[in-house]
């Protein structure tokens, strides 16, 4: 018999089920408990960049708009630093870059308030694009799903960008990409996301 | 200086696969093509950092963090408590870990849950907490009731809490259930099953614990949690194209 290996196991995932929000996001399960709700303020007032709006929907293999979304959002700041230690650099006060968002019980839609995030390294020396990493669980959902949102307005830095470049589909790297347009003199990119089928988003095992 | 070494590939076999059709609401929401392999950089190795000051130290405690005062919630009370390791045995300290439940009845809070379990006033069935420089967290909470949801007619969740941890990094981010040891129902759970490895089975499964228990106060039950782990950088990476 060789030696064992004596590594840990990684816990197994399982879906957080129609009730996420009790746990994730109690005021919108209908109840509040805590003083403060976490993952609402993504940039904070001090942070530097543009300030933009990210909305969209889920949709399932029907193409219905799917109403028990939970969709967590990591990002860099303006700068491409991101809030933690091996994040590359200082952060403004106040910035987490971290945000929770859940979808609206009855139209299925959700949006976030943030800054555009600036590139950030990519690895052996590289830039990745400006983007989000987006993490998205859901009844039905086993396994948490990862996905990355860039921006349309970003064309050449996007075209470089090893990520979307290692999709070797160019037709899916579409689905990565928001769509910039301007309301009401706010900058909002849509962002719909597809589980599957005709379209279906990108996701990641990262 | 180091470079910060990349984590573990998350075991695939050991995890759900997204398409698990006993489990039926899976089958529209699992994604047909195969998850595209990222190999990490700095948005997947950094993550949102928690303190003390965005919780509060009741929102531990399920018995009381939304009783009226001199209250407390029905049912068998426990204490939930455990440890969260990396793969590499190492303590994963200061981690914000959330929990939501049904009540002793097996309802749940929440505008959708109309199971006719009755509500009880004193509990939310929420609670949050960060572990400790080694890891270590605890929750007290009454322990669920099983329920029946809609999946074939007559599918009964086994007791469960839900759990969600962040760890430090974005790509160790996870949300399980913790169930309970001698329940029936765990092994003809399509949810429990949708999982391929019977030891990630009992992995889930919290142990009684008798010698963490108050006595003639409170039950405790073990639950230890499992974070990916990052590779050690003995050698540097070849790089690429090079
Ligand atoms: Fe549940």
């Amino acid at each position: 018999m060789p030696q064992e290996l004596s590594y840990l196991k990684e816990s197994a995932s399982q879906t957080a089920g129609p009730y996420v929000h009790i746990g994730l996001a109690p005021g919108a399960a209908g109840f509040d408990i805590y003083e403060h709700e976490l993952g609402w303020d993504i940039a904070g007032p001090n942070a530097k960049g543009e300030r933009i709006r990210i909305e969209g929907a889920v949709t399932d293999g029907m193409g219905s708009p799917i109403k028990d979304v939970l969709l967590e959002v990591w990002q860099a700041n303006a700068d491409g630093n991101f809030a933690h230690p091996e994040g590359g650099g200082p952060v403004e006060d106040g910035f987490r870059g971290w945000g929770r968002v859940i979808t609206d019980f009855e139209t299925g839609e959700w949006g976030f308030d943030t800054i555009k995030p600036g590139p950030c390294p990519g690895r052996n020396g590289g830039v990745q694009a400006p983007h989000l990493s987006l993490w998205l669980v859901s009844r039905g959902i086993n396994i948490g799903l990862n996905t990355r949102m860039y921006f349309d307005d970003e064309t050449d830095a996007n075209a470089k960008d090893p990520v979307l470049n290692l999709i070797e589909w160019e037709r899916r790297r579409a689905t990565l990409i928001a769509k910039r347009r301007e309301r009401d003199g706010k900058i909002v990119y849509r962002f719909d996301i597809k589980l599957q089928g005709e379209g279906e988003t990108v996701f990641f095992d990262i | 200086m180091l470079k910060p070494g990349e984590y573990h590939q998350r075991d695939r076999d050991r995890q759900p696969p997204a398409l698990t059709p006993d489990y039926k609401t899976s089958v529209s929401r699992s994604p047909q093509y195969a998850l595209i392999s990222l190999e990490n950089t700095v948005s997947e190795i950094t993550g949102p950092v928690f303190g003390q000051t965005d919780i509060d130290p009741l929102d531990k405690d399920l018995l009381h963090n939304y009783a009226k005062p001199g209250e407390s919630a029905i049912g068998e009370r426990i204490i939930l408590h455990g440890r969260v390791l990396d793969e590499n045995a190492r303590p994963v300290p200061n981690t914000l870990i959330e929990i939501w439940q049904a009540n002793a009845g097996g309802r749940y809070r929440h505008r959708k849950d109309t199971y006719l379990a009755p509500i009880d006033p004193n509990f939310g069935g929420c609670g949050r907490t960060l572990t400790d420089e080694e890891g270590y967290y605890h929750f007290r909470t009454v322990k669920p009731g099983a329920y029946p949801w809609r999946n074939r007619v007559n599918n009964w969740r086994p007791a469960h809490v839900h759990v969600s941890i962040f760890g430090s990094a974005f790509c160790q981010r996870l949300i399980t259930q913790c169930y309970f040891e001698g329940d029936p129902l765990i092994p003809i759970c399509p949810i429990v099953n949708t999982i391929p490895d019977p030891d990630a089975i009992a992995q889930l499964t919290a142990k009684l614990d008798l010698n963490a228990t108050i006595p003639l106060d409170t039950i405790a039950y073990r639950f230890d949690i499992v974070l990916r782990g990052r590779r050690s950088t003995l050698f540097e990476n070849r790089l690429e194209g090079n």
